[in-house]
């Protein structure tokens, strides 16, 4: 079932193109990876679909239904949740507070009405356990957690908000090789959920580990669209390093 | 009352203990907590005073501390709350006053039951600090600059309309007006506890304390409180509504300014239009020494109380030990710096892991 379809796609900031015609598709139980060099817009794309910004061109269908977001809220409500590389959390706060962030459970009535704590801390324990992260202490303020345990946090707390969809930017770039694979092992516990995974990334490796269609951009326009049959890692790195650019500057430093 | 709460018990019995948590101290759960600085602060004055000033432990004087405290207090636990929200409100110290003004003189000018000014005076007050924070969330603007524009604003006008209505620097007297007697009561009465003289102001303040730890702990409000204030676009992004947020941090401001201006007007019967200024600064350092982080994201309701607790030992400390009050500064300004220096301790704990 696809979730999330995007066609020919566009925003321009002023005078600026930063993204055109772009179009990719994420089905439930699939993880779509867009791929991109900096400045490629992967971010704008994000931003789409995430509610932070309006496209101005294409289309930009949810379940079928054409839309376009007004809002973060509006994409939570529609099933769309975005793990941010570097916003997603309150480093001060308990785990167990950020993981309820913006959708807390409450009990009592009236002027009595007051956050359910019990089950909060409850909650935020089991949902982790689910997704197999073990923590330590909920009580813990989430700054303390390394990056790697963040991201995984935001994750499990997308899949326990029902998200159909979530959105990860660059949820590896900060990351060592071990953390990267746990948190590569965690988004495929996601897409094992049902739900449909964007992965947006700078490393066709990840993205090949676990991706199941890849869209490549390049200067804001798309430079590629395969499922996994269709491409080799290979064939994905060179395209992604930008082929034949590649080609001149090996060209350029090779020696002698 | 801290940030983290009291973790419940039934659960910590129930869950098998992790290996890899070490046992955490009870020292060090009390190191986490937002209010102690202050706490030990205020202890250690309290011994210092009650060795160095005579009668300092007698009744009357430590109910004369208690209502030097309560007037900072009132005003120290909303602008508490909003430094948790990541804000400033320098128009706070003169919004008491403007506050204070615009009861008496509507009341004087209608010849209307002191009530009606106190209730137009409420109105127009929430009304201010609702602008305070429209204007910050519209413009962007950073919150030291639109305040210190409501600031400078306020005290022109707090002059200007008193001269303009009443020609000379102060109101004129309402004492003698219908419902003076209930509005005194309510706002600047004295009761007695045990044959202890206590002010009416000490339960407003006990009871806003109460009110915010409530809100800050206990309600999602709280926790969006927390949140616009640690990373204003983290909440932004999972749907806490940070504009409303704000706005309704700058509206407690004012709702305290309202209570700290009516005791202002009815423990005398009129106002002096300059008063106010320089208070507002008075109300961040209890927030900062109670442990609020002036970068937003952290602190207690319970620590602005024991910051203002301590405003209010050293202001009538000094008295009471017949010193030169100008060393009263001095006090705040050594205490400000310590609480300040044990504030970033504690946050770079916090995020030492990152």
């Amino acid at each position: 079932m696809t979730l999330v379809e995007l066609t020919g796609v566009s925003k321009h900031y002023g005078s600026v193109r930063a993204l055109e015609g772009v179009s990719l598709e994420v089905r439930a139980g699939e993880i779509t990876c867009v791929l991109g060099d900096n400045g490629a817009g992967k971010s704008t794309l994000i931003k789409v679909i995430a509610g932070l910004h309006r496209h101005d061109g294409g289309t930009l269908r949810i379940e079928g239904e054409e839309t376009s977001l007004a809002s973060p809220r509006d994409a939570l409500d529609r099933g769309i949740a975005t793990v941010h590389q570097d916003l997603a959390v309150v480093p001060l706060m308990p785990v167990w507070r950020n993981f309820f962030l913006g959708s807390e459970p409450r009990k009592g009535v009236g002027p009595f009405k007051r956050l359910d704590t019990g089950l909060m801390r409850r909650t935020t324990r089991e949902a982790l356990l689910r997704m197999g992260i073990d923590l330590r202490d909920v009580d813990q303020p989430i700054g303390t957690l390394s990056g790697g345990e963040r991201q995984c946090v935001a994750i499990a707390r997308a899949v326990h908000f029902g998200a159909k969809v979530l959105v990860l930017d660059e949820p590896t770039a900060a990351l060592g090789v071990k953390q990267s694979g746990v948190v590569l092992k965690y988004v495929a516990a996601a897409r094992d959920e049902g739900l449909g995974v964007v992965l947006i990334t700078h490393n066709p490796h990840h993205a090949y580990l676990v991706g199941d269609r890849f869209v490549l951009l390049r200067r804001g326009t798309m430079a590629g669209r395969h499922t996994r049959d269709e491409i080799t890692l290979d064939e994905l790195t060179r395209q992604m390093a930008g082929g034949s650019d590649l080609d001149a500057l090996r060209h350029e430093l090779q020696r002698g | 009352m801290t940030t983290t709460a009291e973790p419940a018990g039934d659960e910590k019995a129930v869950a098998p203990a992790d290996e890899r948590l070490l046992r955490r101290s009870p020292l060090r759960k009390l190191l986490a907590r937002p209010e102690l600085g202050s706490l030990v602060g205020a202890l250690a004055v309290f011994v210092f005073f009650a060795l160095a000033a005579d009668g300092f432990l007698r009744a009357p004087s430590l109910s004369t501390v208690l209502y030097a405290s309560s007037t900072i207090g009132i005003m120290a636990v909303p602008v508490a709350l909003l430094m948790i929200g990541g804000e400033f409100d320098l128009s706070a110290g003169v919004l008491v006053t403007s506050s204070a003004l615009i009861s008496s003189m509507f009341s004087y000018q209608m010849t209307a039951n002191t009530w009606v000014g106190v209730g137009v005076s409420l109105l127009v007050t929430l009304a201010i600090g609702a602008f305070n924070g429209f204007m910050l969330t519209r413009t962007g603007l950073p919150s030291f600059i639109v305040t210190l524009g409501t600031f400078l604003m306020l005290t022109g006008m707090n002059l200007g309309f008193t001269k303009l209505i009443d020609g000379t620097v102060s109101t004129k007297t309402i004492g003698d007006m219908e419902g003076f007697p209930s509005a005194h009561a309510v706002f600047a009465s004295t009761f007695t506890v045990g044959g202890v003289a206590v002010k009416v102001t000490v339960l407003w303040w006990l009871g806003l304390v109460a009110l915010a730890s409530w809100i800050l702990l206990r309600t999602r409000t709280g926790n969006w409180i927390f949140a616009v204030g640690g990373n204003e676009e983290a909440a932004r992004a999972v749907g806490v509504p940070v504009a409303r947020t704000k706005i309704g941090l700058y509206t407690g401001v004012a709702l305290g300014a309202w209570i700290a201006g009516q005791h202002l007007l009815f423990s005398f019967d009129a106002v002096q239009s300059g008063e106010g200024v320089g208070n507002e600064l008075i109300y961040i350092i209890a927030a900062v020494i109670g442990g609020c982080l002036i970068t937003g994201g952290h602190g207690s309701a319970v620590g602005s109380a024991v910051g203002a607790l301590l405003f209010g030992m050293t202001s009538k400390g000094i008295v009471f030990a017949e010193w030169n009050p100008d060393w009263f500064k001095f006090f705040l300004g050594a205490m400000l710096l310590l609480a300040t220096l044990l504030n970033a301790w504690v946050r770079k704990r916090a995020e030492a892991a990152k």
